[in-house]
Order: structure tokens, then sequence, then C-alpha cells
């Protein structure tokens, strides 16, 4: 275990070594990788944050009740009774009293409303459904027009839809940028560790000479490219902090112009890390792959 | 104990290197293996070290069965081999103890014993003020003898050398010979493939003695 525990430091060390005695070439590679990762990480935290103002914005992903106009207290206890056995989120009662009162209030409303012989407007609950995917809002929307003294049920569901299908699309797109600059790691490391068995090949010689096994040849390597993979990871995290704070400000003015208010969420310290450590991932199997590949001419 | 029997090595193109050849080294012998440029003796040393394995034919070494053995069980084999090269193959992009240091950095020894042991290696070869060098500011003399502190600072059972003495003068050789001898003093097992005669006038050596890839 000692022994074992003896060469991975040894590897770790000399893998940090090898980091640290080109920084220009290091910084560059990193910058590669960290570009690399920026992209599919900043799109992933703007996607989170989109669905975030999808979810806030007024009046999307709420299922709207209308009752009969003949709809007596009792029938309303009876909705409420059933809302709260579904337990579906958040609900709210608006009495036709106050939705005409809000129409009163409205501009230009006041001389029409009081012209009418009696309020036009239903009792109404606005439900704020806890599982806001298209499909469970449709099933819910459907099971409440079944209720008694129901007359409308109304959901946008066309914008929800509309707005789900964007976010899988950009998901998708995100996937596909993903694999493909993730190829990319796999081959900046590839190349790089590639020229570093070319630059070593003597002490490779002599220590496959001399005892060393291939996994004491190879392991250095691998944490190279594991290294390398890691910190590009988290340059890649400071990139897209970076670029949120500073799109912080302009966003929060436009939700603003809409009389709402938005903040861009940041990645958190777990997803720096997942990032970190997908970096870590993907420099790894760059360098096994150009491993194997580079020391088959030492066999 | 070394025992070959009917060793053949033919490389790629058909050319036999090495013709069926018998021999047996006990263990704590000093051997040479002489003849002329092409006679084999590299060869020999490459199959008796497992750098090339041989055509036709068995080694043992220590029991073990070299010829059969599998690729990845090798490298442990190795370690009981001290190699000297002619061409020394130092590394020249660090120290003088730090080439010292990597048979025992394959080995996984702990750095600070593994300093402790090559500098005490360092110091049977007469280097040890040297530690600090780069082997490229080393005599030729030096860098033979820092190749044998490297070939025996894992305390191999076999010391194995190829023309040690090749690019030497006569002083620098003869202390390279001197230190191979004691070496053997101590109960290592030296097998050294070499055209130098002057090492069977002063060691009396047993003389395994190659012409053409076979054994006189």
């Amino acid at each position: 275990m000692n022994t074992w525990l003896s060469l991975h430091r040894a590897a770790f060390a000399s893998a940090f070594r090898r980091l640290w005695a080109t920084p220009l070439n290091t910084l560059l590679s990193l910058l590669v990788i960290g570009i690399a990762l920026t992209l599919p990480a900043f799109g992933y935290i703007a996607l989170d944050n989109l669905r975030a103002l999808g979810s806030n914005a007024s009046g999307v992903q709420q299922i709207s009740l209308f009752m009969n106009l003949d709809a007596s207290k009792k029938d309303v206890g009876e909705i409420e009774n059933r809302l709260r056995q579904a337990a579906n989120g958040k609900w709210r009662f608006v009495p036709k009293e106050e939705a005409l009162k809000r129409m009163q209030a409205s501009e230009g409303m006041a001389e029409i409303v009081a012209s009418l012989p009696r309020n036009p407007l239903p009792d109404a609950f606005i439900v704020d459904p806890a599982n806001t995917e298209p499909e469970a809002l449709e099933i819910l929307r459907k099971e409440i027009a079944g209720w008694p003294k129901v007359a409308h049920v109304q959901l946008d569901s066309a914008w929800v839809k509309r707005f789900d299908a964007f976010l899988r699309l950009g998901k998708l797109a995100l996937w596909m940028l993903a694999g493909l600059f993730g190829a990319g790691l796999v081959a900046v490391t590839f190349n790089t560790i590639r020229l570093q068995v070319m630059a070593q090949s003597a002490e490779i010689e002599v220590a496959r000479m001399i005892g060393a096994t291939d996994a004491f040849i190879r392991r250095p390597f691998y944490y190279f490219g594991a290294l390398q993979g890691a910190f590009g990871g988290l340059l890649a995290a400071a990139l897209v902090v970076g670029a949120l704070r500073m799109l912080a400000g302009p966003v929060g003015e436009l939700a603003a112009l809409y009389g709402g208010t938005f903040s861009l969420r940041l990645p958190g310290i777990v997803e720096v890390v997942l990032l970190a450590g997908l970096g870590a991932l993907l420099g790894w199997v760059g360098a096994q792959l150009s491993v194997s590949l580079s020391l088959r001419k030492f066999d | 104990m070394i025992v070959a029997s009917n060793l053949t090595k033919r490389y790629p193109g058909g050319f036999e290197a090495v013709k069926d050849v018998s021999f047996e080294i006990v263990a704590g012998q000093m051997v040479l293996i002489t003849g002329h440029s092409g006679a084999g003796k590299t060869t020999l040393v490459k199959l008796i070290s497992t750098i090339e394995r041989p055509t036709s034919g068995s080694l043992v070494v220590n029991g073990q069965n070299l010829s059969a053995m599998r690729r990845s069980a090798i490298p442990h084999v190795r370690r009981h081999f001290g190699l000297v090269f002619q061409d020394q193959k130092l590394l020249f992009d660090r120290s003088a103890l730090e080439n010292v240091l990597l048979p025992l950095q394959i080995a996984g020894l702990p750095r600070r014993e593994a300093i402790r042991r090559g500098q005490a290696a360092l110091d049977k070869v007469g280097l040890l003020l040297r530690e600090k060098a780069n082997p490229i500011a080393l005599s030729g003399g030096e860098q033979q003898r820092l190749a044998i502190a490297r070939a025996v600072v894992n305390r191999p059972t076999v010391l194995l050398a190829d023309e040690p003495t090749g690019n030497l003068d006569a002083e620098s050789g003869a202390a390279i010979l001197d230190i191979f001898a004691d070496f053997h003093r101590v109960g290592v097992t030296v097998v050294v493939a070499t055209h130098d005669q002057s090492w069977i006038e002063r060691y009396h050596p047993n003389v395994l003695r190659l012409d053409h890839g076979r054994l006189l």
C-alpha cells in the first residue's frame, strides 16, 4: 500500500512539475481547454436561467379555473376541497366581486362596468401547479375541467409547449456542442501528451530497460492529462462566472423595464467541481489514447 | 543461477545473432562474454536481461524461465539485474543523483530512503561529491561509474554490462574493472560482455567465448 501510494504521489508530483516547467505552453493549452469547456458550460447556465425566467414569468404555467355564473358558495367550497386533496401546488380564490373591482380599476373600463345590469364575471381560482411539465399541466387541466360547476379551465398550453420545445432544442444543441468541444479537449490533450512522450523518449527507454512497468511509464502522463483538464475546467468556470457577472446588470435592467425582477444564477460550487471533474476525465481519456498509441514504438 | 539451453536469437530478416548457445552461470560467479565484434556478445547480454526474447531455446534465471514469461512479468524480472551499457544511457536533463534514483523510483521507494541509498551508491563509485552535477559535465569514466551506481543502487543479484570500458582510456577502464571486481567480491554475480582481454589477465573470470553467434 505504501509503495502504491508512493508511486502515485511521485507520478502526481512529476505531472505537476511538467505543467509548471513550461508555463507558456501550459497557459496556452489551458486557454484552449478552458474556452472549449466555457461555451457548453455557459450554454448550460444560460438555458437554466432561461428556464427559471420562464417559470417565474407572470401567468405562465398557471391554470385559471372559472366557475359557472350560478355557482354557489357551497360549490366554491367543493372546488377548494378538491384542490386541497389534489395537493398540486398553490392556489388562490378570486371572488367575482374582486374580479369586477379589478376590472373597474382598469383604464377606460369604469363606465362600461357601471352600465352593466349585473356582475358578468364568475368566481375563479388561480392554480400554480407544483409540476410544470407540459404533459402534467395538460392532465391537470383535463381533470379540473371535469369537476362540477366548472365552466372553463384556461391554460396557455401552446405557449408552455413552445417554450418547452425551445428548451429541449437548446438542450440538444448544447449536448452536441458539448460533445464537439469535449472531443476537441481530448484532441488537445492527445497532442500535448504525444509531444511529451516524444520529448521523454530517452527516459522512457531507459526506465523500461531497468524494470519500469507500463503503469509506471503511463501514470505521470495520465495525471498530466487529468490535471490539465481539471485546470481547464476551473478556468472555464471562472470565464462563465465572469461573463454572467458582466451580463447581470443589463439583464436586471431589462427585467425592470418589463416590470419584473430577475437575477442571473451563477454556477454553484457543485457545478464548478463537476466542470473540473469533467475536464479531468476528458484529459485522462486523451492521455490514455495518446500514451497507448505513442508507447507502441517502445515495444 | 543462470541456465541457458540451446538459446537462439534470429532477427527479422533471418540473421542469427546467437545460435544454439548453452551455458550455466552459478550465483556469485564473474563471467566474461568475449568474442570479436559481431560475435553476438551484446545480443546475449540483451537476452539474459530480457531486453530481447529468444527465438528458441530456454533461459532460466533464479528458477524462472524467462523465455516462457508473460510480457507483464518482465519488468519485475529486470529489477533483479543491474544493467550497464557501453553508451551508459544516462539522462542529461537531471543531476547525477537523480539518474541514480530512477530504479528506486520505479521500485516505489520513499524519496528520503531513495536519496540515502542513491548517495551510498554514488559513494561506492567515488562520485558522491558530484551528486548534483549534470552527467554531461562528467568525464567518460565518471559517466560510466555513474551508470554503474545506477545499476547497483537497487541491490541487484546480477550485474550485467555490455562493453563497459569500450569508450574509455586504459586508466579509466582499469578503475571500472576494479569496481566490478569489488561487487563480485561481495557476492554479486557479474556478467560482462567485452573484447578487452585485460579482464582475463587481472581477474581470471569464467569465460564464454562467442564466434559468429556460437559458443566455442
